[in-house]
């Protein structure tokens, strides 16, 4: 009896798994199709007024890239402080669900969150306020998966690095992070993953821009906005374009996401 | 006069002397209009290398932007009345035209019409089968089913929402009483669906059988949607084509005296359910002489341009009379 | 060094903390008007954008009669509009605050009533809790299948790349969940189950596929922090690889895999764009599971832009009521889950 359960539960697993796959090849296969089609170098070398996506491609990289920098050391440090300082109080339990509730936050929220305090006193859209928006997207997440990792880790480590004299400091750093490095890289690369997909929240704070711009202080195009909006034009070309975009997105996520792993397991080694 | 040729001469010098440098332009709004500002602003960034930054979010945020002067100038296809423009110190023009059709999905049926009564009555929700006596009865030759009709419309807050509705108002007077002209609204028929954009209900109806909803033309025209052929203010049915919108175009009363405000469906004659597009200008804007250049230059020598993405341009005597406006205001 | 650090991480925690308490505290003052328009009947109503007369009271009378001979003065025209004539526009009905003579909704009517738009957050609060119901009833056996599987079934070879695509699905951008589900999940499973394409079921499902990655990924990340030794210690009894994920694995595990349920159903939620293009956006209750409805973000999604004034602040009172929801929801299962020790 015990193996026959074992037997439908492994199989079980097994069927799930496939199932995740069988979803993950069908969209992948549908944005393939749709985007590759409309791969040419023109998309990498011309503007979106002209037909391109040069300058979405790199404004999206742009304001990724600022609020991720920013946000992993912020988020990191934010969960290591829950974990390994906080303790039990009440106000890291209290910063823990409000974190969880923020991420539960409609994206469209932050983004009116932020289109109040940049937009409006700015007098306009700029890449700041997106990044601002994205900032605010990713940390819960960070936080939360940091702070979830940290605590699976053996008390035995911690207890074994004090007894042998080092500080807190040195045990944390280098013990504790250490040993959870591999589930906070994933919550890492979760959180730049959503974020770098997010469109909401950056019409109404970037705006979008279909000329090349590296200027954050102002109306910046993003990859996404642009999607949402050549996706849904009565265009043929236009929604060519969405599509070849959507796919190059997807693209340039994997291949970060990729690099992550990569990097974080050259360390190990 | 001299001092008025001096001044000129001055300004002249002044644009000469900023020509050098490329315009930025920041606009916002109307997701109807966004086809034919895009199509523009890439002829005029061709020509001069000056950029004109459409983003559409909608002719409600059109408004409340350009209004709060984040941006250079708003689109939006609900016109607002000279007390408000006024109040909010902005000037508002025309810029193009279009049309909203009735596209539907019901197999084997195409070039149904629909009179004035079955319009309503599926509108109001009367009508809930495609075999009803009253649409059979303009359709002799038509095999319609015994389905129940699909009703697709907006789940977004939406200009194209309004100017239908103001065709139903005007045409229907219990529609007038009980629902009004709306961007939003709690439509009475109990068999219907959503989609997001004209580009959802375009969709929604392609994919789901025995539908019908209102559609941009552009929209429906892209998807291959069949558009019923529908009863006009002087009892004709007419086809939604270019030539019937032009000749609904003909009547709108745009009076620069109004600020060209006018709800322009259900005209005399011609296809009834236009709409027009306007554009929003800040008085004293930093940028509005810009913005007036860049639709001067769209109107006067690119407007034929729009056709091609389903836009009717607009006729030549209501460009005359924009020109007018634009010199009246000082931005020109 | 120790306090530097200690202090470092202080700071970060507080300037997440700040930010968003900030966040919180903004979204509860754009929903006060409408928090103290529609009070808590907010919720439990069903109309939305549906318009109500109501008798005023002699001081709101007053007050009316007031506003409006104001704004005759101003333009010149009664807005009380004559018979029906060729260019007259008294039908046009809006909450925009672009008309003088409507500052808010409360202008149309004479005499002795006034219309009142109603708004109430019942069906987008039904159709949020269902939507995120069915997502993670769909989800969270699935994920943690492949969950499982990546960690203790799948020879290394395998795991590694099967693990990679996971999360390359995690990758795809919410926007591209919607289009496929418009064009190709939604008439799937309309032809499936019959009904919509667009529909509560299908919103649940493209959901609940979104999640997926996330919570397998997650959970695999906490699934191999267990020691090698519990779990070889269990096999040397004699335990089934099934009774060993179950009773050793999944216990040891509990606070990360949790952890990744409640990301994830935070993540499910809160989703706007996937959800928009496939949930059909009716204001109305979904009768069956295959009829269209609405969510809290597509309302707001759908409806954020073109609004402005009292409904504008409707649309934050629903934000609040999101919040509320997701931190109850949130607590309980905490609570529940996580101190059943």
């Amino acid at each position: 009896m015990r193996l026959l359960m074992n037997r439908l539960f492994l199989i079980f697993s097994t069927l799930a798994a496939l199932v995740g796959l069988f979803f993950l090849a069908w969209i992948l296969y549908t944005l393939c199709a749709k985007g590759i089609v409309g791969l040419n170098l023109d998309i990498f070398t011309k503007d979106l007024i002209d037909g391109g996506l040069r300058n979405v491609i790199v404004g999206q990289i742009m304001m990724s890239g600022v609020a991720t920098i920013i946000g992993i050391p912020v988020g990191i440090l934010a969960g290591i402080y829950l974990q390994e300082y906080g303790g039990n109080s009440k106000s890291t339990e209290f910063l823990r669900d409000l974190s969880d509730v923020m991420m539960s936050a409609p994206s469209i929220v932050v983004g009116t969150f932020v289109y109040a305090i940049v937009v409006v006193p700015t007098g306009h859209t700029s890449g700041w306020a997106g990044v601002l928006a994205l900032f605010i997207l990713m940390v819960p997440i960070i936080v939360r998966t940091t702070d979830d990792m940290l605590k699976l880790v053996p008390i035995e480590l911690r207890e074994a690095g004090i007894a042998i004299g080092a500080s807190k400091y040195h045990v944390t750093m280098n013990i504790v992070v250490r040993y959870a490095k591999a589930g906070i890289l994933t919550g890492i690369l979760l959180a730049f993953a959503r974020v770098v997909g997010e469109t909401a929240p950056l019409i109404y704070t970037s705006g979008s821009s279909e000329f090349w711009s590296t200027d954050l202080t102002s109306t910046f195009p993003s990859l996404t906005v642009s999607i949402y909006n050549l996706a849904t034009m009565p265009d043929d070309e236009m929604v060519q374009l969405g599509w070849t975009g959507a796919f190059l997105l997807t693209t340039m996520v994997l291949i970060i996401n990729l690099l992550g792993r990569y990097a974080s397991n050259k360390k190990r080694s | 006069m001299n001092m008025k040729k001096a001044l000129a001469l001055g300004l002249l010098g002044l644009t000469i002397g900023t020509a050098a440098y490329a315009a930025k332009i920041e606009g916002t709004g109307s997701s109807f209009a966004y086809p034919a500002y895009k199509t523009w602003s890439k002829a005029y960034y061709d020509e001069t290398g000056n950029q004109v930054n459409y983003t559409p979010t909608g002719s409600g945020s059109g408004i409340k932007e350009v209004k709060a002067r984040h941006v250079d100038f708003g689109g939006s296809d609900k016109p607002l009345k000279s007390g408000a423009l006024k109040k909010a110190g902005l000037i508002m023009f025309p810029t193009a035209i279009g049309a909203v059709t009735f596209a539907y999905n019901v197999e084997g049926v195409s070039g149904m019409k629909l009179s004035e009564a079955a319009i309503a009555g599926i509108m109001l929700g009367k009508i809930t089968y495609w075999d009803d006596a009253v649409i059979a009865k303009d359709n002799a030759g038509i095999n319609l089913p015994h389905e129940e009709i699909l009703f697709v419309h907006r789940s977004d807050k939406s200009g194209t929402t309004f100017a239908f509705t103001y065709y139903l108002s005007k045409m229907n007077q219990e529609w007038r009483e009980s629902i009004g002209a709306k961007k939003v609204v709690a439509w009475p028929s109990k068999n219907r669906i959503a989609g997001k954009g004209n580009f959802g209900v375009a969709t929604a109806i392609k994919s789901n059988a025995f539908s019908i909803g209102y559609v941009d033309y552009a929209d429906a025209k892209k998807n291959g949607l069949d558009m019923a052929i529908i009863e006009n203010r002087e009892g004709v049915f007419v086809k939604p084509e270019p030539a019937t919108f032009e000749a609904a175009a003909v009547y709108a009363d745009l009076d620069p005296k109004k600020d060209f405000y006018a709800n322009i469906a259900y005209p005399p004659k011609g296809y009834p359910v236009v709409t027009a597009t306007f554009a929003l200008v800040p008085q004293e804007g930093k940028n509005s002489k810009e913005v007036i250049k860049f639709f001067e230059y769209a109107l006067t020598k690119k407007n034929k341009l729009i056709e091609a993405v389903g836009y009717v341009s607009l006729p030549e005597e209501v460009i005359k009379k924009v020109q007018g406006y634009w010199i009246e205001k000082g931005l020109k | 060094m120790e306090l530097i650090f200690r202090k470092i991480a202080q700071l970060s925690a507080s300037l997440v903390f700040v930010i968003l308490a900030a966040t919180t505290i903004v979204l509860y003052i754009s929903a006060k008007p409408a928090i103290e328009e529609f009070g808590a009947q907010f919720i439990f109503e069903e109309r939305w954008g549906v318009e109500e007369t109501i008798e005023l009271s002699p001081s709101e009378q007053a007050a009316q009669d007031a506003l409006k001979l104001e704004s005759i003065e101003s333009t010149g025209e009664s807005s009380d509009g004559e018979s029906f004539v060729e260019d007259d526009d008294d039908f046009i009905m809006d909450d925009e605050d672009d008309f003088i003579t409507d500052d808010d909704d409360e202008e149309m009517g004479s005499g002795s009533q006034r219309t009142k738009v109603i708004y109430g957050a019942l069906v987008p609060i039904v159709g949020t809790i269902f939507s995120t119901l069915i997502a993670m009833l769909f989800a969270i056996p699935i994920a943690m299948g492949i969950a499982v599987f990546l960690s203790e079934i799948a020879p290394g070879a395998l795991a590694k790349p099967v693990g990679v695509a996971i999360e390359l699905l995690a990758s795809i951008p919410s926007i591209i969940y919607g289009m496929w589900g418009l064009f190709y999940f939604g008439p799937f499973i309309a032809d499936l189950f019959g009904g919509n394409t667009v529909s509560l079921l299908v919103a649940g499902l493209v959901l609940g596929i979104m999640v997926i990655p996330f919570m397998a990924a997650l959970s695999r990340d906490a699934i191999s922090t267990v020691p090698d030794m519990l779990k070889e210690s269990a096999y040397a009894m004699g335990a089934t690889k099934l009774e060993v994920i179950k009773d050793v694995v999944f216990p040891y595990a509990k606070s990360g895999i949790i952890g990744s349920i409640i990301l994830s159903f935070g993540r499910a939620l809160g989703e706007t764009m996937a959800v928009a293009f496939v949930i059909g956006g009716v204001y109305q209750f979904a009768g069956k599971v295959t009829d269209p409805t609405n969510s809290i973000p597509v309302v707001l999604a759908n409806s954020f832009a073109e609004s402005s004034g009292l409904s504008l602040s409707v649309l934050f009172y629903l934000a609040l009521v999101l919040f509320v929801l997701s931190f109850v929801v949130i607590g309980v299962a905490k609570f529940y889950f996580l101190r059943k020790k």
